[in-house]
């Protein structure tokens, strides 16, 4: 049987049809949408390197079955550079050195932007190595990985500002 | 993973109806069931999708001012929820610490508390598993066992619960709505649960087809929101399942403690109320000498299932710090890591 569901996938509406229901989002994406930026490490929840953001929110791509995603809207690395500027997060890993090998950079992103957007951390290091603690890195890049979104965190909040004023 | 069918129910009937079917399962946000059905651990011929139900994502006041969860809320969202930490502090700070942000934002309260035991046995469909395969024997005993159970255990089953959400919904004595094929019935947190016995097979007192649709807060649990915390013990500071854990809540009045509502996590085989501890300290000053006291009592039944002992002096420790601190009061923000030992200590918290 034939399962179809709609999905916006960085702003673009889709029409999916999967021939099997146990397609997760990380497989749809890589395997079928061709958009490989989410890696898969554990496939298991354990490592964020899968975190993409479903209506605004991170998760585990590789622990969310597609069909039960139908309507959302989802973001993922691909999605985030604007007219080829990057997003402040992608420019502050680079700026930073947030990664080595870069294997878990794609998650750890995606995993700062709704970090950013949870507002939960402001300018604290120790709450947002706390809330970065679902993605682990293998070449331990962590002080780059939180000093880089320290620093995107306040450039995004002092751009907010000045687009108030 | 096995293939299934996939069904998704647009109203609870239907749900309940679709579950009825022997080997059905319900899918919340998958982060447990996904999980073990990629392991082989389980194997449902069909999954009943609750995610699309209307209804029960909110978090509402009722008349009596017991506060009620409709179990679709995700557990970031009630974490979150200004009005809902406020009251229940510690149900938040058990929250927090549990999974990542990541799977908190997706885990639904009925997920939660409905997860299996992180034993690895179970999740290993090659060793013997009574709660995988009635019947098959426990790898467990004799195993590797340092992180299973010290309390409610049997010669079947040495599985720890958990959670960390429960412990602190156990302990405020939060009540479970259940809907099923015979309609409607609730069951306190207490008697959800069932210790493993010799069926360890069966967890919690749901039948077939019945599925939880709300966990309930009674208003008199909002009287404890000044003194209460949750504190977890666990081999990193984050992302890490407990060892021993304990949700500790306290109603002060004139420097003496009134009442009293302790659950203990990670030492035992279901979220674990210790109320004879509670009843040591109605009446008692709050200070070392009381919360080790009730420590002991706590853990007085407490017996080692293998390589475990060291859960009972971690756990009473972990107990009596837990108290300490809800004696201090609720801090005004969530601490930076929720309920880490390795957090600063509030001033005037001794170590215990
Ligand atoms: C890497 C990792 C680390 C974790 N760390 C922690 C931790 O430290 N502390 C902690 O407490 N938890 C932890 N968890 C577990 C996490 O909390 C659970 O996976 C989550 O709460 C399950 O919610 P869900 O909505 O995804 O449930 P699902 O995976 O969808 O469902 C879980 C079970 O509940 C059943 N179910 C779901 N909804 C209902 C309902 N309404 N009525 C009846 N049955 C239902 C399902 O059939 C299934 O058996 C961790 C998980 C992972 C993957
Ligand atoms: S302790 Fe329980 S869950 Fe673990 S192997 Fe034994 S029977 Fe299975
Ligand atoms: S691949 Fe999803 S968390 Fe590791
Ligand atoms: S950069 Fe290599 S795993 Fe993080």
């Amino acid at each position: 049987m034939n399962l179809s569901l709609t999905l916006t996938i960085n702003g673009e509406q889709r029409e999916i049809v999967l021939d099997d229901p146990r397609v997760t989002l990380l497989d749809l994406l890589r395997e079928r949408l061709h958009l490989t930026g989410a890696k898969k490490g554990c496939d298991r929840g354990q490592c964020g390197a899968c975190t993409i953001l479903v209506d605004g929110q991170r998760i585990n791509s590789c622990l969310a079955l597609a069909i039960s995603y139908d309507g959302s809207a989802i973001t993922t690395i691909e999605g985030l550079a604007e007219n080829g500027a990057l997003h402040p997060v992608q420019q502050a890993f680079i700026d930073h050195d947030g990664f080595q090998c870069g294997f878990c950079t794609p998650g750890q992103i995606m995993s700062a932007v709704g970090l950013i957007a949870e507002a939960q951390a402001d300018g604290d290091a120790e709450r947002i190595r706390e809330a970065m603690s679902g993605n682990i890195c293998r070449c331990g890049a962590y002080q780059g990985i939180t000093e880089a979104v320290l620093d995107a965190q306040a450039k995004i909040s002092t751009g907010k500002e000045r687009d108030a004023a | 993973m096995n293939r299934f069918e996939y069904v998704r129910p647009t109203s609870i009937a239907e749900a309940v109806a679709a579950a009825g079917e022997p080997g059905s399962a319900y899918l919340g946000a998958g982060t447990n069931l996904l999980d073990l059905m990629k392991g082989g651990v389980t194997q449902p011929s069909r999954l009943v999708d609750l995610t699309h139900l209307p209804d029960l994502g909110q978090i509402e006041q009722l008349p009596d001012g017991s506060t009620r969860i409709g179990a679709l809320v995700k557990n970031a969202a009630l974490a979150h929820d200004p009005a809902f930490a406020e009251a229940f502090p510690a149900v938040a700070e058990a929250l927090l610490s549990g999974a990542s942000a990541q799977l908190r934002n997706a885990a639904t309260v009925g997920g939660n508390l409905m997860q299996r035991t992180r034993c690895a046995y179970f999740t290993d469909p090659a060793s013997a598993c009574n709660k995988r395969a009635p019947g098959s024997g426990c790898d467990a005993i004799g195993g590797e066992n340092r992180a299973h159970a010290v309390l409610g255990w049997s010669d079947h089953c040495i599985a720890v619960h958990p959670s960390d959400f429960c412990v602190a919904l156990t302990a405020l004595g939060a009540i479970v709505e259940i809907e099923g094929p015979a309609g409607r019935r609730e069951v306190a947190m207490t008697d959800f649960y069932l210790l493993p016995g010799d069926t360890p097979e069966k967890e919690t007192v749901l039948d077939a087809g019945e599925m939880i649709v709300a966990v309930r807060l009674p208003a008199e649990a909002a009287a404890f929101a000044g003194n209460q915390r949750y504190l977890k013990g666990r081999e990193r500071t984050s992302y890490a399942f407990a060892l021993a854990s304990a949700a500790a809540a306290l109603k002060i009045e004139n420097g003496l403690i009134v009442e009293a509502r302790l659950a203990l996590g990670g030492v035992a085989t279901k979220p674990w109320r210790v109320q004879a501890a509670e009843a040591v300290l109605a009446g008692a000053a709050p200070g070392k000498e009381a919360f080790e006291k009730a420590a002991e009592v706590a853990f007085a039944e407490a017996k080692p299932s293998g390589d475990n002992a060291y859960k009972i002096a971690l756990g009473k420790r972990v107990l009596a710090r837990a108290l300490m601190m809800a004696a201090a009061g609720t801090p005004e923000r969530m601490p930076a890591l929720p309920a880490s030992p390795f957090a600063p200590l509030p001033e005037g918290v001794v170590n215990v």
